[in-house]
């Protein structure tokens, strides 16, 4: 009796797990499929399969220059959030800031407040500057939106490092700098890279802010994607898209490795 | 002290006056010491009493609201922890769990520019004299809570400091290692020639390693002397209640003269000593060890009787507990040779008694 309860349960779970899943999965594996497709248009299932659609994709221009501003844009801006984050993050954990929970707060605010509102707010002081459609202007928007990433996983790895670490360095004659270099930074190199590749990803993903400041030269992919389902729609658009998915998943297998180095260290 | 000892005479920490608050909190409310050159001195007291504090302030890893702490002659108040070249070892050993052995005990060495075959030469000495020569390229997880605690101390003196400190070192071990790091810590600290600041809550251990011992309490020294005086000759009702076990009998004053005093306790007079003058007529407790109080099967009229209740078996050693007519349980200890020789069994009266010279009366409040 109570094993039949139990199974019934365990059943109930695994189906809606294998639900929940299918329907997770699905669209992209969709997507996936179709990119190999030989048809001319969106058709699922597909009547055969090619490479087309991926030779296309790197014989285009306007898809080639937008992953190479994709790339410009990523590269420097994740890098400036990762030093920027990383250094927010010392500072309100361990330096003793009055308002540091505040200061905190507000540096979270760009994933908290909606794009379009960063977006809007961008564009405005751009115009002044000029920085409208040029790839400082874009650089600049994604650091402000990636960082946040950073200073979470940053200072959440940081809280559960033992602080006595670092008074040690201290007395053993390193100053502040140097006990950051040899001591802290690599117990937080971890931490440090899995914000980073967030911080690429969110970059690479991010559309709302991209659309506001890049302009027709300026342009990276994901707004490419965007004009390109509104145009005329070929399986070119599953292509790029099964290429942000592969990016993505390569990103998170990389961090959840590197989650694991870590989990084997001592305290 | 003469000025003209030069460095011998020159004490290798002065503190005066050290305070220090927390919002309205007072964690350190007025410490005065010196600590001479290879000298042993223990912060002891229960937790709370300010002397982590304290020996955060000398490290320089806290600051001070007033006072002077001078590190040979120097005031160091508004140095920073590297630039004040002490030595220290904390509780859970911080050692830098992504570097080896060897690394860890070189770091100090590094950040004071050595030379990297002087580097490697020193370490391998360090390493030699806490008996981990063989583990230089172990990580630190890698081994045991004593052997981290050993590198630990290795680390802290390989650069030679004037001062090591150390916060409740060997708190995370077990009995039977504690002792023999107690030994290992001495042994390193006479062959290197070293001060040592150390911190514990364990009365035995200072009892054991120290040449003094700073009782504190309430942020404040309650008295500093060497362990002896300090149990023998305790100036404080609280040192003699945190320093050992103590038995404290109510009585009354009969005469004061100096240190000597009579006291009269249930009836009967009793010589003790007093280290303040106390007035006649003033309720007192009398302090005596377990150790020093004798039983003896009660014969005439007076004295301080009492009712054996119990011994208690330990071992090396009998612990008899006595039943005063106030209802008191006081404690005797007698060691295995002579515990044979109480002729009382449990449920008879016995005599209590000691000599005057191990009773001490301090003010009847706690």
């Amino acid at each position: 009796m109570r094993g039949d309860g139990l199974g019934g349960w365990r059943a109930l779970r695994g189906t809606v797990c294998g639900l929940v899943t299918i329907y997770l999965l699905a669209p992209l594996i969709i997507v996936v499929i179709i990119s190999f497709s030989a048809a001319s248009f969106l058709q699922f299932p597909p009547p055969g399969l090619s490479l087309r659609w991926y030779t296309n994709l790197f014989n285009d221009p306007a898809w080639t220059d937008a992953i190479k501003v994709s790339i410009e844009i990523l590269i420097p801006s994740a890098a400036l959030a990762t030093v920027l984050g990383t250094a927010a993050a010392h500072a309100l954990v361990r330096g003793r800031i009055p308002g540091a929970s505040i200061i905190g707060a507000a540096l979270m605010l760009p994933i908290v407040v909606p794009a379009i509102i960063t977006a809007a707010a961008l564009f405005g002081i751009y115009r002044g500057l000029g920085l409208n459609g040029t790839l400082t202007g874009l650089i600049i928007g994604h650091v402000v939106l990636t960082t946040p990433y950073v200073v979470a996983t940053v200072s959440s790895a940081l809280r559960t490092l033992d602080p006595r670490l670092e008074a040690a360095a201290a007395i053993l004659g390193a100053p502040p700098l140097t006990a950051f270099r040899r001591i802290t930074a690599p117990l937080l190199m971890p931490a440090i890279l899995s914000g980073l590749l967030f911080a690429a990803v969110a970059s690479f993903d991010e559309l709302i802010v991209s659309l506001f400041v890049s302009s027709a030269r300026v342009r990276p992919v994901a707004v490419q994607m965007w004009s390109n389902v509104r145009g005329d729609v070929d399986p070119t658009i599953a292509a790029i898209a099964s290429l942000c998915f592969a990016f993505a998943l390569a990103a998170l297998i990389l961090e959840s490795l590197l989650r694991r180095r870590t989990g084997a260290g001592p305290t | 002290m003469t000025m003209a000892g030069g460095n011998r005479t020159q004490p290798v920490l002065e503190l005066s006056a050290v305070r220090k608050t927390y919002g309205g909190f007072v964690a350190v409310e007025s410490v005065d010491l010196t600590l001479g050159s290879e000298e042993f001195l223990t912060f002891l007291g229960p937790s709370g009493s300010g002397k982590t504090t304290m020996l955060m302030m000398v490290a320089g890893l806290q600051q001070p609201d007033a006072g002077s702490i001078r590190l040979g002659g120097q005031p160091v108040e508004r140095l920073p922890p590297y630039r004040r070249d002490i030595g220290m070892v904390f509780q859970h050993y911080a050692l830098f769990p992504h570097m080896s052995v060897r690394r860890n005990v070189a770091f100090p060495l590094e950040m004071r520019r050595i030379p990297r075959a002087e580097i490697g030469r020193q370490v391998a000495d360090a390493l030699q004299l806490v008996g981990l020569a063989e583990f230089g390229d172990r990580l630190p997880r890698q081994l045991s809570g004593g052997q981290q605690q050993r590198v630990a101390l290795a680390r802290a003196m390989v650069y030679r400091p004037a001062l090591l400190l150390m916060d409740e070192p060997l708190g995370a071990l077990d009995k039977k290692l504690r002792e023999q790091m107690q030994r290992e810590i001495k042994r390193v600290q006479r062959e290197r020639r070293i001060s040592v600041l150390y911190v514990t809550h364990d009365q035995e251990e200072a009892l054991t390693m120290s040449d003094r011992i700073a009782v504190f309490n309430r942020g404040r020294i309650e008295q500093i002397g060497t362990p002896e005086e300090l149990y023998e000759r305790p100036a404080t009702r609280f040192v003699a209640d945190f320093l050992g076990e103590t038995n404290f009998v109510p009585a009354r004053v009969l005469r004061c003269e100096g240190r000597r005093c009579q006291v009269d306790i249930a009836g009967s007079s009793f010589e003790a000593s007093s280290p303040r003058p106390v007035a006649e007529g003033a309720a007192v407790v009398v302090a005596v060890r377990p150790e020093r109080l004798r039983l003896s099967p009660a014969s005439k009229p007076g004295g301080l009787t009492g009712v054996l209740t119990e011994i208690v078996y330990l071992g090396n050693a009998r612990r008899a507990v006595v039943r005063l007519p106030d209802g008191r349980d006081c404690f005797s200890l007698h060691h295995a040779k002579e515990a044979e020789a109480i002729a009382s069994a449990p449920g008879e009266t016995v005599d209590l008694s000691w000599e005057a010279g191990h009773a001490t009366v301090f003010p009847d409040t706690p």
